[in-house]
């Protein structure tokens, strides 16, 4: 009950911009990145090491891809958990191209293909049929998914070009590795289009209140839909970098990754209701990821407990500050 | 007229599952006969009673993803409590367990009763905690059949009627949930909260505490099929019941129950369950490789989902549709 009204509160006046600039989210994530880069330094002393860094970022890149068009997703009020089926389902693909001896370049549209067609299936079903995007996206995770072990069962496809190897392997210069390149120019690219443009304006009106938009004239339903082929492309980007960067391809690829990249998304600050949220927010919650895994495998931590460290991370950074919030309340004015 | 439509929705089904069942047996004349029917419904046994308790979480237009990582967590600590206590009674076990699993959902259920986050949040994150954990308790290792005692694994194997008792709690766990959902003042109040929260406030309903009420039945539930699970498979390790969230929420949808909460039947979950239930088993006898199972359950979540869609907006819900798709991905899900 208490939820309910809580969410649409306004306050009387803004603090100042510097003031806000501290209170706000990404300020809070700020420094707990900082903090974990600094108990990293001390816990091992193979952190601090231009190569090792340059390592880790390899922990989040692929994922940080895909979850800046979750950002936009989520922030219009939609999801899309079928995003690691369709980095299988392409990379799939791909392999099957690979076999039949396709070059580079090939593979690489054939893997951005697949996920802009997996994103187009997203978006009919969503927008064009309006059907709820959790139930749609779990059935197109199961098809997708699906799909790539009917082609592949437990086999694999290896056998990819030298040249493929590039985009998951290569450095564009010194430890600036190209996923890590292409990760600042996507998250540059995002940044300005939801923040800068009249469609990022659109996307956070539709989020707060679709019934208010449409009546603004906004075509709801084409943004959603273009929405969903965007996080297909970086489905389909991502599955090109993450298969380039293994080399093979099992069905069982990114599995659970869409867990990961809508915690990153959730962990920066987008709000799962909708209608707020910055990719400046989600480009740290990635840095925090990706340093909080490299950090306690550094620390030999098995994965599966770095897990339990990222549930309690979305778990806690979402109460903290409702917590807090209600503390502050309590006072008397 | 909506009873008559929920009636012609669960005859549906039931007239569906009966098509499939004769398409089977005419490519294997077995596959009709009594005792594989029982061995079909007690196989499905499991994904009955988790879909009844996703029903419950779902009606309030809410989601548990974590039953299955609720699974595999009681499911290693009953089966190391079997382990370490042979002598210890069965009773105390299956005791034990539903102890466990109310804890488990009991978690779930006050982060989103008393901080009001939305429960595909929560249950994201104790989904990888949950998970987590069994591997903490465990250390990654294995509880097999000959460190499990008589009783504890031959138990669920007993038969009654050609039923094994396996098959005769899920009868019995429908009962409970029928009584529950259709004869208490909690049934109602599960309804209400989903189908209409701001009403079921006016009406004296506490939405919140019936939520957490709700995920307390699906994580009790869930912890029965721990035990159910380790028994029947006589082997616990950290990735049972591994994705299997999703068949139970597919079960769900298969069965007509609204993921925006406050419609669907006990008899429409189990239903849905059997459903899955029959394709599973039936695979192998059409000449289907098993691993073609994802994809075909995906197919038939998305046909279910347009299905449910066009029934839903057949009763007049349309009405309600701004309001309630703009609901559904926050508090509904």
């Amino acid at each position: 009950m208490s939820a309910v009204s809580e969410r649409r509160q306004i306050p009387d006046r803004l603090g100042t911009s510097t003031t806000r600039l501290f209170a706000s989210w990404e300020a809070l994530l700020f420094m707990v990145a900082v903090l974990i880069f600094i108990a990293n330094a001390f816990a091992s002393p193979y952190f601090l090491n231009a190569w090792n860094l340059s390592d880790a970022t390899f922990n989040f890149t692929e994922k940080a891809m895909v979850a800046f068009a979750m950002a936009l997703l989520i922030i219009s009020g939609e999801i899309d958990l079928s995003v690691a089926a369709i980095i299988a389902l392409a990379s799939t693909a791909m392999g099957a191209a690979a076999q039949a001896g396709i070059g580079t370049p090939g593979l690489v549209l054939i893997g951005i293909g697949i996920g802009l067609g997996c994103g187009l299936i997203n978006g009919i079903l969503v927008a064009g049929l309006r059907l709820p995007s959790i139930v749609v996206t779990i059935g197109t995770m199961s098809l997708f998914r699906g799909i790539a072990y009917i082609v592949l069962g437990d086999q694999a496809y290896g056998g990819y070009p030298p040249s493929f190897a590039y985009f998951g392997q290569g450095y564009v210069f010194w430890v600036i590795s190209f996923e890590f390149f292409l990760f600042g120019v996507l998250a540059v690219i995002f940044a300005v289009v939801l923040h800068a443009t009249n469609f990022g304006r659109r996307i956070y009106a539709i989020g707060n209140n679709e019934f208010a938009a449409r009546f603004s004239g906004i075509h709801v339903e084409r943004i959603k839909f273009t929405l969903f082929l965007l996080t297909g492309l970086m489905a389909g980007i991502a599955s090109v970098c993450l298969t380039s960067r293994l080399g093979s391809t099992r069905p069982s690829i990114a599995q659970g990754w869409e867990l990961e990249i809508v915690t990153m998304v959730v962990l920066g600050g987008v709000s799962i209701l909708g209608g707020s949220g910055t990719i400046g927010g989600v480009v740290i919650a990635a840095f925090v990821m990706g340093l909080v895994t490299f950090g306690l495998g550094l620390l030999n931590v098995p994965g599966i407990v770095m897990s339990i460290f990222i549930g309690l991370l979305l778990i806690t950074t979402i109460t903290l500050p409702i917590i807090i919030r209600r503390l502050g309340r309590r006072k008397p004015a | 007229m909506i009873r008559q439509l929920f009636k012609y929705r669960e005859m549906l089904l039931v007239v569906v599952i009966a098509i499939l069942v004769a398409a089977f047996s005419t490519r294997s004349p077995g596959f009709a006969r009594p005792a594989n029917l029982a061995n079909i419904f007690n196989d499905t046994s499991i994904l009955i009673i988790l879909a009844l308790g996703q029903m419950t979480v779902i009606l309030t237009k809410s989601i548990d993803l974590s039953v299955a990582a609720n699974v595999a967590f009681t499911g290693m600590a009953v089966g190391m409590l079997n382990a370490a206590h042979p002598d210890l009674p069965l009773a105390a076990i299956v005791l034990v367990a539903l102890g466990i699993g109310a804890v488990l959902g009991a978690i779930n259920g006050l982060f989103v009763w008393k901080l009001g986050i939305p429960s595909i949040v929560v249950t994201l994150g104790t989904l990888t905690i949950y998970r987590g954990m069994a591997f903490v308790l465990s250390g990654g290792a294995w509880v097999n059949a000959h460190q499990m005692t008589e009783p504890f694994l031959q138990t669920p194997r007993q038969l009654f009627l050609g039923l094994p008792l396996l098959g005769w709690t899920a009868i019995v766990i429908v009962g409970i949930m029928y009584l529950i959902m259709s004869r208490t003042f909690l049934g109602r109040a599960i309804y209400a909260s989903g189908g209409n929260p701001t009403a079921a406030v006016y009406a004296g309903i506490d939405v919140g505490r019936t939520r957490f009420y709700a995920f307390v039945i699906s994580g009790t539930l869930a912890g029965l099929c721990a035990y159910l699970w380790v028994s029947r498979y006589a082997v616990a390790y950290v990735d049972i019941a591994a994705g299997f969230e999703l068949d139970t929420v597919a079960a769900c949808v298969i069965g007509g129950i609204s993921t925006l909460g406050g419609i669907g039947t006990v008899a429409g979950a189990v239903l849905g369950a059997l459903f899955l239930g029959v394709i599973k088993n039936a695979l192998p006898v059409i000449d289907i490789s098993p691993f073609a199972q994802m994809a075909i359950s995906g197919s038939v979540i998305i046909a279910a989902v347009i299905f449910n869609a066009r029934q839903e907006r057949r009763r007049g819900r349309i009405i309600l549709r701004d309001r309630g798709a703009s609901e559904e991905i926050g508090v509904a899900a």
